[in-house]
């Protein structure tokens, strides 16, 4: 319990970091103030329109990331299994780059999210087909590299072929992710598929502590595993899809967080998960912020700094298990 | 004030062009692979002497000469299509296949790279470089010293208001540009290089609201979607665009620098006078009285 | 009071039965050790009585909804699995996930009963293998249902912890429980269960009192191996002693 109210404290401070900080070098007093004062004014305007939804988009996504790369760990019982590294979050950049271009978008905003989920969901079932929780790490990342391969190829080709000359030079935000100039709509637009996702994938606490024992004795414990599977699918489809599709792919956040959570929570899965929903929205926000210092002028993609952070944690973790396995 | 400078009539310069003779050095066979070059030879060329343009020359988002190009092949700048059309001189920009022109060079066939124009003065330049080298001198000389005069004639010289380009990711242009001195000529203060952007760059959308632009020049939207236009669309954005007294899209008239800037320039002579005419003191120029109407 | 019936349950794999038309009945205060050689049906027998495998024929755990079959009979699965470096406390405490996480002295007495509680706060993942099993099955009795079904319990466990552990399921059944326990080692099963059922081919060809299942022809046809009786003041004796075939 101290754990998650110091995370949570530390959400709120990366948060109010979030909103101070940007290329505009407002004062925080004024800054702050703004977001409550009534009148349409720039500092206003930079305030609601531009930071706070940046802000509440970082914090969400990160929540979202971090969740569901705790569920899908849990249930897989495999801590190198991560919404970007299995190809999760690339099939689900498919979708959103056919809902646009294709124009589905633009007719029914929400066939962005909607197709978004769509490719995560698939690729989901794909992952536990292909490397179900008896495959072992070695099959879960095959799986996920080649579903990677496959979607990214997709996504490039889609992109290519796109009568828009600008749609080729996005291929690295659909790759890395950004929340760069995001406005409150993106937020709507993912907000519900978010919550009715983190809903499900924490209704997930105490099947997933009994499946550390092993479908068998979780299953004998009066475990629904097929419910439990669904419970995953979609919960992962709605929040990586609804964050993929206003953020882009960012990757590893699903990884590194529950890891460094874990053992603070007595490395009990019902317990990882909240914990690295609040991980996941402080490791994002801090990488947003961290973002727009060292590179305030330029729009240096969220998903480079969490990939400098998250490889390197995902090489030490395929050292430990091959020891483990060996 | 506003003295109505006499600027080009396209139409007419394109119809006296073909009209000129060529030199008898002139190469027979020219081939262009770079869209700006195209404008220029299209201009500049003797009949027959021009015979194929690149393929962005008939693309209505970056090209100002569609219906022009038309009349000539089409090629993709990839050196085995060009070398097949059997050049006597091939022209190209300087920063763009790169890996086609040394092709080319390989094979014999002699090649002008043309740099892209960062000033009006080395765009008025261009016009007499790739004049000597299609051996149309005396033709480019009459385009150049035309140019020259117009873009004198276009300068504005009243109140200064603030400007910025906004394009799709954020992409602005700041000082040392073509763009900045479209600006600067017609009255404007280039908010990009105000802070400090020199050449292309991005302008983070807050610097944007902070700036509080009089004049926005953002592009057209192409069709099929892009995340990179999505900041277009950007309720602070478009707050930006109701605050400023005019938003202009920036089409292919900008994207080169050859004498077909001048309708860029217009473009932002008029948003000029329109903002000029805010004022009630002009209400009653004559100015403001044509614009009216 | 029967705590499990089966009748004709049959699971099959493919086409190929596995477990065929086995019918069983354990009652309460019944140690009652499953033998039978590698491919037997043993666990195939143990799963598909639980629900864990699609089955023909009747099993009355499967009559039950997944919560109340959960409170009626806790299961040891061969795998010992524990995913996370959970403390032993936690994994034990999983035992008590069908009474909704009630009751935490039923936590303390299968700790006890295991030997387990100096342990208590030790990660389970950093024991060794003998102890991780312990703490497995200190979790199967904390879920204190009136059966329990353990697969292959004391495989890979050193003499006293496999000696301790069929004393602690003797007790169970002392004290009205029921066992059921598939087992290879015929000698513990001779001398801790009061019941032996052998399957052979997913069927079963003898059920009853350890001696007489053991008979000579039995272990001669399903085993292939010869054996040694005695009785000692310390209990019954068994040890195979020659292979036939």
């Amino acid at each position: 319990m101290k754990v998650l109210l110091s995370l949570l404290l530390l959400v709120l401070l990366l948060f109010a970091a979030s909103l101070l900080v940007g290329p505009a070098g407002l004062g925080v007093g004024d800054s702050l103030a703004a977001l409550f004062r009534g009148e349409g004014d720039a500092v206003v305007l930079v305030m609601r329109e531009i930071r706070l939804p940046r802000a509440l988009l970082g914090a969400m996504v990160g929540a979202v990331l971090g969740l569901s790369g705790a569920a899908m760990q849990g249930y897989l019982r495999n801590p190198l299994a991560e919404p970007g590294i299995i190809g999760i979050s690339s099939s689900s950049a498919l979708g959103a780059v056919l809902a646009l271009q294709t124009g589905a978008a633009a007719m029914f905003p929400l066939a962005l999210p909607l197709s978004a989920l769509s490719g995560a969901g698939i690729a989901v079932l794909l992952i536990l087909a292909l490397a179900g929780p008896r495959g072992g790490a070695m099959a879960l990342i095959l799986a996920g590299i080649a579903i990677s391969a496959l979607a990214g190829a997709l996504t490039s080709l889609v992109l290519n072929l796109s009568s828009n000359p600008f749609a080729a030079m996005e291929i690295v935000f659909w790759m890395m992710g950004s929340l760069a100039d995001r406005s409150m709509q993106h937020v709507w637009l993912a907000a519900p598929f978010m919550v009715a996702g983190s809903a499900l994938l924490l209704a997930m606490g105490r099947p997933l502590d009994a499946l550390t024992l092993g479908e068998d004795a979780a299953a004998s414990m009066g475990v629904n595993l097929t419910r439990l599977r669904w419970q995953l699918v979609i919960g992962t489809a709605l929040a990586v899809g609804a964050s993929v599709a206003v953020a882009g792919a960012v990757g590893f956040v699903g990884l590194v967080v529950p890891h460094l959570v874990r053992p603070l929570m007595g490395a009990r899965p019902s317990r990882v998960l909240p914990a690295s929903m609040l991980g996941g929205a402080c490791m994002v926000l801090a990488a947003d912020v961290a973002v727009r210092i060292v590179a305030p002028d330029q729009d240096l993609k969220l998903g480079v700094l969490t990939a400098l952070i998250g490889a390197p944690f995902f090489l030490h973790l395929i050292w430990r298990l091959r020891g483990a396995e060996a | 004030m506003w003295a109505c400078a006499k600027v080009f009539d396209l139409t007419l310069v394109l119809a006296l062009a073909s009209a000129a003779p060529a030199l008898a050095e002139a190469p027979g066979r020219v081939v262009s692979i770079n869209l700006c070059t195209d404008q220029l030879a299209m201009m500049l060329a003797a009949p027959g002497q021009l015979v194929s343009v690149s393929d962005l020359a008939s693309e209505p988002q970056s090209s100002s000469m569609v219906r022009q190009a038309a009349g000539y092949a089409v090629n993709h700048g990839q050196a085995e299509e060009v070398f097949l059309m059997h050049p006597d001189l091939v022209l190209a920009g300087s920063y763009t296949a790169l890996a086609t022109v040394d092709m080319l060079r390989r094979l014999g066939i002699p090649v002008v790279q043309v740099p892209p124009a960062n000033s009006l003065a080395e765009a008025v330049e261009q016009v007499r470089i790739v004049g000597a080298a299609l051996g149309q001198e005396e033709r480019a000389e009459w385009f150049a010293t035309r140019f020259e005069t117009s873009i004198r004639a276009a300068r504005i010289a009243g109140p200064r208001y603030s400007a910025a380009f906004y394009h799709p990711n954020g992409y602005t242009t700041g000082s040392g540009t073509l763009a900045d001195e479209v600006m600067g000529l017609t009255g404007f203060d280039n908010i990009a290089a105000t802070a400090g952007v020199t050449g292309g760059g991005v302008l983070p959308l807050e610097r944007l609201v902070m700036a509080a632009p009089e004049v926005l020049v953002t592009s057209e939207p192409y069709p099929g979607a892009s995340r990179a236009e999505e900041v277009l669309t950007h309720p602070a954005l478009r707050a930006v665009q109701d605050n400023a007294g005019a938003t202009l899209h920036t089409d292919a008239d900008w994207v080169c620098g050859t004498p077909l800037i001048m309708r860029a320039i217009n473009g932002m002579r008029r948003a000029h006078i329109r903002l000029d005419c805010k004022d009630p003191g002009n209400w009653n120029s004559k100015m403001c009285r044509l614009d009216a109407q | 009071m029967t705590l499990l019936a089966l009748r004709d349950l049959t699971v099959r794999r493919g086409t190929c039965p596995v477990v065929d038309h086995v019918s069983l009945t354990v009652d309460e205060g019944e140690f009652v050790g499953l033998i039978g050689p590698n491919g037997a049906g043993k666990t195939t027998l143990l799963r598909g009585a639980l629900g864990l495998l699609p089955s023909l024929g009747q099993s009355s755990l499967l009559a039950l909804a997944p919560k109340a079959r959960a409170r009626a009979a806790a299961f040891l699965p061969q795998g010992r699995e524990i995913a996370w470096p959970v403390s032993v406390e936690t994994v034990v405490a999983l035992g008590r996930a069908p009474h909704l996480g009630q009751g935490t002295e039923a936590v303390d007495r299968a700790l006890t009963r295991m030997g387990l509680e100096p342990y208590r706060d030790r990660k389970a993942t950093e024991l060794s293998g003998g102890e991780q099993a312990r703490v497995l099955i200190a979790r199967a009795l904390a879920q204190e249902a009136p059966l329990l079904l353990a697969d292959e319990p004391v495989a890979g466990l050193d003499p006293e912890a496999q000696l301790r552990t069929m004393e602690v399921f003797a007790d169970l059944a002392a004290e009205g429980r029921g066992v059921v326990a598939s087992i290879h080692d015929l000698g513990l099963a001779a001398r801790a269960c009061t019941r032996l059922v052998l399957l052979h081919r997913g069927q079963v060809v003898a059920d009853g009192p350890p001696r007489q299942v053991l008979s000579e022809s039995n272990l001669a046809d399903v085993f292939g191996v010869r054996g040694f009786h005695a009785e000692t003041p310390d209990g019954p004796v068994f040890q195979p002693m020659g292979v036939l075939r």
